[in-house]
């Protein structure tokens, strides 16, 4: 009996604490989510600033991982639940089933108005990734969809105290393939690790796979390939796999490479435990936390061959896009013009060491990440192609380079295999 | 009478299946049903393909059947070694030695610990380059140096490595349950025997293994559902699917979910493995009710 | 005189053996927990270049830091809530069921069994999102209540199974004593079988107050307010998506590990006391 009164005691009081309470609101809130951790306070701070300016609330909720973050996402999304402002975490396709659901709103009038005053505040390839253009293959009408905070370019960082140990200049670091395996001859009689990245997170291995695509068959053949219209078997597809070989037999990568997430990797290099890093440009906030004293300089993937330029990913870092059936979208646009203005985006890239969006907030940033900010000219991503590979294919492509990294793999069998993928892959396109 | 007799028994299971109804079936029966379509998880629209997924995963995923190929390696091992050795703790633990509180405390901290805290400092154990590679060490100081190696990062040895890091984790569970059981067992019958004359092997191979076989055959079930649906742990040892040496099914479903955004294909991954594990279970069940 | 001797020193050389083996297997079990505890004295440029147990500085107040930058008080709470919730919950509706399906007799008992089994195996893929979406409906999104319901559907099965096996195994005298004495099948499940049963109760309780406590995607998806996440949730906001604060994150890691193992300290006795609770009928 007076269990089950308890019982029955604890579920009334949850019933209560399940009604959620309604609060009226005369100035609107606007509702942010975002997975930023290391910039949740400063966002705080800056929704606090806004508030004081004009009186409307704005309030960043955190919720991280960013992979439950995404999940997240959708599930409101199909629940029709999504806050003011969202970012989403994925691919082009992604962000392309999203607008065709209904759930982002065009702020392509608000980027257009005064003659695209906004739009020109940014740099272009940083609007790049959140724009679609005439005729692209996602079947979404042209214009943009989404607003960069930042940006970002994954290229190559080299410890400049461990290239001095190895007796080389710091200040020249290598621009050529050949170059950069001679040092890796270095290393490995010296005993010393590599290059560290997270490729045992099979993205950033397909970065670097397609830098070297691009810089030894040019853009164009690239895309080609993406059509259809050039098979992963060509002699030039097989030359970007053998890189990844002659790489690993020239003691230029670390050791245990192919198991390392990204956090790792950045812990190795802050500990000067490894001389090249591959990474973003978010990892001088995270090198600066763990080993402030460290001497490091920014480069590009050496060169594999001088036909094509070299090219890396970059892009905008971080989007917000707005719902589309937020009730304070007006309010919720307003606020990213302000966040996304010159003095707030500075203030964001010098509290949180990233790359404004803006163009001309990059006056005071330190040495290290004007390097980063230089390689921006030679910027390319997947998001901007109008294009994208198939997933499968992507991850056959990754997998096997793994392989080929860890000696299982001839670059012949891994291109013929990836081949095998994209040709079913076809078909199957072709019969829908 | 009878009516009120019947009523009354289905009032125990009510809230259960009233619960297990709203929040399982109903799921469930979604998720069975995506696994007919192509869908990307966000669109309005899905593109219904029939058994299409299915086929294709029977026919042409070899990374799912690797996948549930090294799963089903890695339950091995913890239904062998895991288990055995939980067994031989719990037998330990069951006597009258000093201690024993200490003991049954310090076997389950490994279960109590998540499993990213295991994974990152296992890593940190095992691994020379971002860790302090204490195993290689501790080899090289029994003088079995060259038995040193790189157990995480080669390809031959990453699997069976992941697979013992997650027997020291589960070993606890085994040890508890295995505990209980034990712990029912009547003193009465052990003395009986003592007294009869029978040795300590005798009472354990007549007493012991008989009483404990359905508890060995519920850790068995438990052991094979639990093991086969690891992924947390392998994400913070080796980083991800190593090439396929270490893809595991759940890791198979997370990348049709999120990587390829094929949601009604990861729901036909889900309702394979299933499948796969009922079966497994019916074995085992079965097998356990011949032997008796 | 000789044999005393023999059968002593056999005794005391296989104890000896048997306390080798429980204490190696301890240090393994030990070291990680310590690592973790060293780390979270550490900070965050030292946590990787010094490897050894024993930090340099004793860093207490990253505790502190955890604590409130993770903003642990709100959520302590709440997982204290939702764990007592879920657990209290799951002990009362598995046990029952359990028993029922074990010793009643009744259509379709054996289906439902079979049932409850199956949802054991089968994992569902993006059941998060079909939850979402259900609970929306319910109008029970973004409130505690959902989420306890939810919980206790998940632990439901393996309960169920771990309970019937043992009410199997129940010496069926006591039951039929009682029902001679008068006793409804009410009484007989609260008055015989649990106590017989607090063994394995024990099992459940601490299985499904770890699952509970650990539990961290769900409430992240279902929940829109701060104010009702769990503890988990708080943690993993120091798992940045690029800039991990490790000694915090390990600090609060090992806040989190302690209620768990208070928990299963108190259960565990509760396992080994059975031998004088479980009188057979001689």
């Amino acid at each position: 009996m007076l269990l089950r009164n308890a019982f029955l005691g604890i579920f009334v009081l949850f019933s209560v604490l399940g009604c959620s309470s309604q609060k009226l609101e005369t100035k609107p809130t606007i509702n942010i989510w975002h997975w930023m951790t290391d910039r949740d306070a400063t966002f705080q701070e800056l929704a606090k600033k806004y508030e004081t300016l004009t009186g409307v609330k704005v309030n960043f909720e955190l919720y991280a991982p960013s992979d439950a973050y995404s999940q997240k996402i959708r599930a409101a999304a199909q629940g029709i639940n999504l806050p003011d402002v969202f970012g989403i975490l994925g691919e082009k396709r992604d962000f392309a089933s999203f607008i065709k659901a209904g759930h982002i709103l065009d702020i392509t009038p608000y980027m257009e108005a005064d003659n695209g005053n906004w739009k020109n505040k940014f740099f272009p390839k940083a609007l790049a990734v959140n724009e679609f253009n005439a005729g692209n293959s996602y079947g979404v009408k042209p214009g943009i969809f989404a607003v960069p905070i930042d940006i970002m370019t994954i290229q190559m960082v080299y410890n400049k105290k461990l290239f001095s140990q190895l007796g080389l200049n710091p200040n020249r670091p290598p621009k050529t393939l050949q170059e950069f395996l001679d040092i890796g001859t270095k290393i490995k009689a010296a005993g010393m690790q590599g290059l560290v990245s997270g490729w045992g997170e099979v993205w950033m291995i397909d970065c670097l796979a397609n830098d070297y695509a691009f810089n030894i068959m040019g853009k164009d053949k690239v895309l080609a390939t993406i059509r259809g219209d050039v098979p992963y078997t060509d002699a030039d597809w097989i030359k970007v796999f053998s890189i990844f070989k002659q790489m690993q037999e020239s003691g230029v990568l670390a050791k245990g490479l192919v198991t390392m997430i990204n956090k790792s990797a950045e812990q190795l290099f802050a500990n000067e435990k490894a001389v090249f890093a591959f990474n973003g440009s978010w990892c001088v906030n995270v090198y600066k936390g763990m080993n402030p004293n460290l001497e490091y300089g920014a480069m590009l993937p050496p060169e594999a061959s001088s036909q094509y330029p070299i090219s890396i990913w970059g892009g905008a870092g971080s989007s917000f896009m707005v719902n589309a059936r937020s009730k304070n979208k007006e309010e919720a646009v307003k606020f990213l013009i302000w966040l996304t203005d010159q003095d707030q985006q500075a203030y964001l890239a010098q509290a949180t060491n990233n790359l404004p969006a803006n163009k001309n907030s990059l006056a005071k940033i330190p040495e290290i990440l004007a390097q980063f900010a230089r390689g921006m000219d030679y910027a390319t991503h997947p998001n901007v192609w109008g294009v994208s590979e198939f997933s499968l294919v992507i991850e056959a492509l990754d997998r096997g380079i793994q392989s080929i990294i860890i000696g299982e793999k001839s670059p012949e069998q891994v291109a013929q295999e990836v081949q095998t993928i994209k040709e079913r892959e076809m078909a199957k396109k072709r019969a829908q | 009478m009878k009516i009120k007799d019947t009523l009354e028994n289905y009032t125990f299971v009510l809230p259960a299946v009233a619960i297990f109804s709203v929040f399982y079936i109903i799921p469930f029966i979604w998720v069975f049903q995506l696994g007919l379509y192509e869908w990307d998880g966000i669109s309005f629209t899905k593109v219904f393909v029939g058994l299409q997924n299915f086929k294709e995963i029977f026919f042409q995923d070899r990374n799912w059947w690797q996948a549930m190929w090294n799963a089903s390696y890695i339950t091995l091992i913890a239904l062998t070694f895991q288990n055995i050795l939980a067994f031989m703790l719990a037998l330990a633990c069951d006597r009258e030695i000093r201690m024993k509180n200490f003991y049954r405390v310090i076997f389950f901290i490994p279960p109590v610990l998540s499993e990213v805290v295991v994974g990152m400092a296992w890593r940190f154990i095992i691994n020379d380059i971002d860790g302090a590679n204490i195993i290689n060490r501790m080899l090289i100081g029994m003088g079995l140096g060259n038995l040193a190696h790189n157990w995480l990062s080669d390809p031959n040895t990453a699997l069976t490595t992941v697979a013992l890091v997650h027997c020291w984790k589960g070993f606890g569970w085994g040890f508890l349950i295995f505990l209980a059981g034990l712990q029912t067992i009547p003193r009465e019958l052990y003395e009986a025997a003592r007294v009869d004359g029978a040795s300590a092997w005798q009472s354990f191979k007549k007493i012991t293994i008989p009483l404990m076989i359905p508890v060995m055959v519920l850790v068995a079930i438990l052991t094979v559902l639990g093991t086969m649906q690891v992924f947390v742990l392998i994400v913070s040892l080796v980083g991800g699917e190593f090439a396929g040496h270490t893809s595991v099914p759940v890791l198979r479903i997370l990348a049709s979910m999120r990587g390829s955004s094929r949601f009604g294909y990861a729901c036909a991954q889900g309702i394979t493995f299933g499948m796969v594990l009922i079966a497994i279970s019916f074995i085992q069940y079965r097998f356990s009710k011949k032997g008796h | 005189m000789k044999n005393a001797v023999y059968y002593k020193s056999k005794k005391i050389a296989i104890n000896t053996l048997i306390h080798i083996f429980l204490i190696s297997v301890s240090i393994t079990c030990l070291y990680p927990l310590l690592w973790m505890i060293a780390s979270s004295l550490k900070t965050q440029d030292m946590i990787f270049k010094d490897i050894s147990l024993i930090p340099h500085q004793f860093r207490l107040e990253n505790y502190v830091l955890a604590w409130k930058e993770g903003g642990f008080g709100r959520n302590f709470l709440n997982s204290i809530i939702y764990t007592v919730s879920v657990v209290f919950g799951i002990v009362i509706i598995s046990s029952m069921a359990a028993y029922a399906f074990s010793r009643l007799k009744f259509v379709g008992s054996k289906f439902l069994f079979i049932m409850f089994m199956a949802a054991m195996m089968i994992p569902i893929p993006g059941s998060f999102v079909a939850l979402y979406v259900l609970l929306n409906k319910l109008h029970l999104r973004n409130t505690p209540i959902g989420y306890i319901l939810c919980m206790i559907n998940v632990g439901l099965s393996t309960s169920i199974f771990l309970l019937k096996t043992f009410f199997d195994k129940m010496p069926k005298e006591l039951e039929d004593a009682a029902r001679i004495d008068g006793c409804s099948k009410i009484g007989i499940w609260w008055h015989v079988a649990l106590p017989l049963a607090k063994p394995v109760l024990a099992v459940v309780i601490v299985f499904n107050a770890l699952a509970v406590w650990n539990e961290y995607i769900l409430a992240l998806i279902i929940f829109d307010n701060r104010q009702f996440m769990p503890l988990q949730v708080a943690l993993q906001s120091f798992q940045g998506e690029f800039v991990t604060n490790y000694p915090l994150l390990m600090a609060g890691l090992t806040i989190t590990a302690l209620p768990i193992i208070i928990v299963y300290l108190l259960m565990q006795k509760y396992i080994v006391k059975g031998v004088t609770q479980g009188a057979v009928v001689g």
